[in-house]
């Protein structure tokens, strides 16, 4: 499909549904392996976006991502701002000032966004991350003829995933292999971003 | 959940108006943010000292912004690294034209958004430097992981950085000390009780009456370890050891320690703890110049303790014994 900026506001407005009614799942999981505050930092976020969103309208996806980035730098706190914010940040960057993205343009955006995850986080496949879901998935669809029902699976797969993950890095990482049995708050939160995007796709195009 | 508050949503900004409110000549807020700092900040020409993290520790670090320790402190949501552009409001509140020094606890989200505030610093034209403190030697320190936590300790480092800055060196010099007190200063702790976030409304983990958790974290986040309740020399001893065998401490070292309370153990339970790890430090020749007794580094109304321990230097010893005064350490 085209993406217009709408078209994305939708999408993360979905989004913003999704960690509301995940709220208190995101908060138990990050309890048991993490410090208990993932859904409600995300949900303080998310809360802050949809405001903007009732406040502004964007010409371009890239204006509303940059927009949508600055609030989650600001106000989620915790790790998950500066990841999802920074992720934000080089999609603003990779959308440029186009009017309208195509699948392709969009998958881009999300890996220059995953790339910052990296970057930001200095984690790697495999340690019990957001990175988990993110750079799997993304190399998987490619963006030509996007199989959206397939791409949804696989996130929720990818978090999935994640259960068994000996954590490396954030705060479960010092649990050691007390964090194996529980999956990771910031893929699960991933996947809803996912399915949220999938979803849209879906609906739209 | 039972507990003081009005709205969970403003507790973090309330709680900072009493803080301000009950001294009122000693801190003062950055209009609009979460930013508390001295009074008399900036002071010219000194370098600036700011720390902060989440909330749910006092009096870290509200309570030791003041002469001698830091000029400015960023509150976070409670148990939530502060965002970056609250961070870049403390520095520039603080900058005295000789840089600012940021003493970061060693959290993932800590260390991002501190650093994502420096480079906003920098890209104004503020010297930036920092350091992070991990002193929690129950985890392991392995390259493969975010390292160890960032505890206790951390106080050591606000009083022997700030104290430097308050005599005038400059930023790469109380960098250096900084890193020198992080090195040498490590902590472990324990829990008798869980603690309760505000908006999670539930406990981080159970324990039952018979149980304790050895190296948990000041955020609730579950120890390393879960044992049946013991005596507390026998805890002194565990947590002594765990220090010990990482500091290879030798007889007739000069030594600082802290006893820090979790926030739910009361002053009886530290000063026992305190006679029994006195005892400890005895056996082993070590001399202590320096103790401290009381809460520090809080998690919320976690029971429990930390034990710190610094090794000192000259530079160190001077820097610890010299004035200092804020709200919740004086000297």
């Amino acid at each position: 499909m085209t993406w217009t900026a709408e078209d994305i506001q939708h999408w993360l407005k979905q989004f913003a549904d999704q960690i509301h009614e995940h709220k208190d799942e995101l908060t138990d999981l990050d309890q048991k392996i993490g410090d208990g505050d993932h859904g409600i930092n995300m949900a303080r976020g998310v809360k802050e976006m949809n405001k903007l969103f009732d406040e502004k309208t964007f010409a371009t996806p890239g204006e509303l991502f940059k927009a949508v980035a600055m609030v989650y730098i600001g106000k989620i706190g915790g790790a998950s701002g500066p990841l999802y914010g920074s992720a934000m940040m080089k999609m603003a960057s990779s959308a440029g000032t186009q009017e309208t993205l195509s699948d392709k343009e969009l998958i881009d955006a999300l890996k220059a966004g995953k790339t910052a995850i990296e970057q930001r986080g200095k984690a790697s496949v495999g340690e019990k991350t957001m990175v988990d879901v993110w750079v799997p998935l993304l190399q998987k669809f490619d963006g030509s003829d996007v199989d959206w029902n397939a791409f949804s699976d696989e996130a929720d797969e990818l978090k999935a995933k994640t259960k068994e993950m000996h954590a490396k890095k954030g705060r479960a990482a010092y649990l050691g292999a007390r964090s194996v049995g529980h999956i990771d708050p910031g893929s699960a939160s991933s996947a809803l971003f996912f399915q949220t995007l999938a979803a849209t796709a879906r609906e739209r195009g | 959940m039972k507990k003081l508050m009005n709205d969970v949503d403003q507790i973090v900004d309330e709680m900072l108006n009493g803080m301000v409110a009950a001294h009122p000549q000693a801190l003062k807020r950055v209009d609009g943010t979460t930013v508390v700092v001295r009074k008399d900040a900036p002071v010219n020409g000194k370098v600036g000292v700011v720390s902060g993290g989440g909330s749910g520790h006092e009096p870290a670090h509200g309570g030791f912004v003041g002469k001698g320790m830091l000029d400015g402190a960023i509150a976070g949501e409670v148990f939530t690294s502060p965002t970056p552009d609250q961070v870049f409001e403390a520095i520039k509140a603080v900058d005295g034209g000789a840089g600012v020094l940021l003493v970061i606890k060693n959290y993932t989200g800590d260390v991002m958004n501190f650093e994502m505030a420096g480079e906003m610093a920098e890209a104004e034209g503020i010297s930036v430097k920092q350091v992070v403190v991990n002193d929690d030697v129950a985890v392991e320190d392995s390259s493969f992981t975010s390292g160890r936590r960032g505890i206790a300790g951390t106080i050591f480092v606000h009083k022997i950085a700030g104290a430097a800055a308050e005599d005038g060196k400059s930023l790469d010099e109380v960098q250096q000390i900084a890193e020198g007190v992080i090195k040498n200063v490590k902590s472990m702790g324990m829990s008798l009780h869980p603690c309760t976030v505000p908006a999670a409304g539930k406990p981080g983990f159970e324990l039952d009456d018979n149980e304790m958790e050895i190296g948990t974290g000041i955020h609730g986040e579950p120890g390393t370890e879960r044992t049946a309740l013991k005596p507390a020399k026998e805890i002194a001893q565990i947590l002594f050891d765990k220090i010990h065998e990482d500091m290879k401490l030798e007889s007739g070292e000069e030594i600082a320690v802290m006893i820090n309370g979790l926030g739910a153990t009361p002053l009886m339970e530290l000063y026992v703890m305190n006679h029994t790890v006195a005892d400890i430090l005895k056996q082993h020749g070590l001399h202590v110049t320096e103790t401290i007794v009381g809460e520090y580094m809080t998690s919320l109304e976690m029971a429990g303790a930390s034990l710190s321990i610094l090794r000192l230097d000259e530079t160190r010893k001077k820097y610890l014994a010299a004035e200092a005064d804020t709200t919740a350490f004086k000297r």
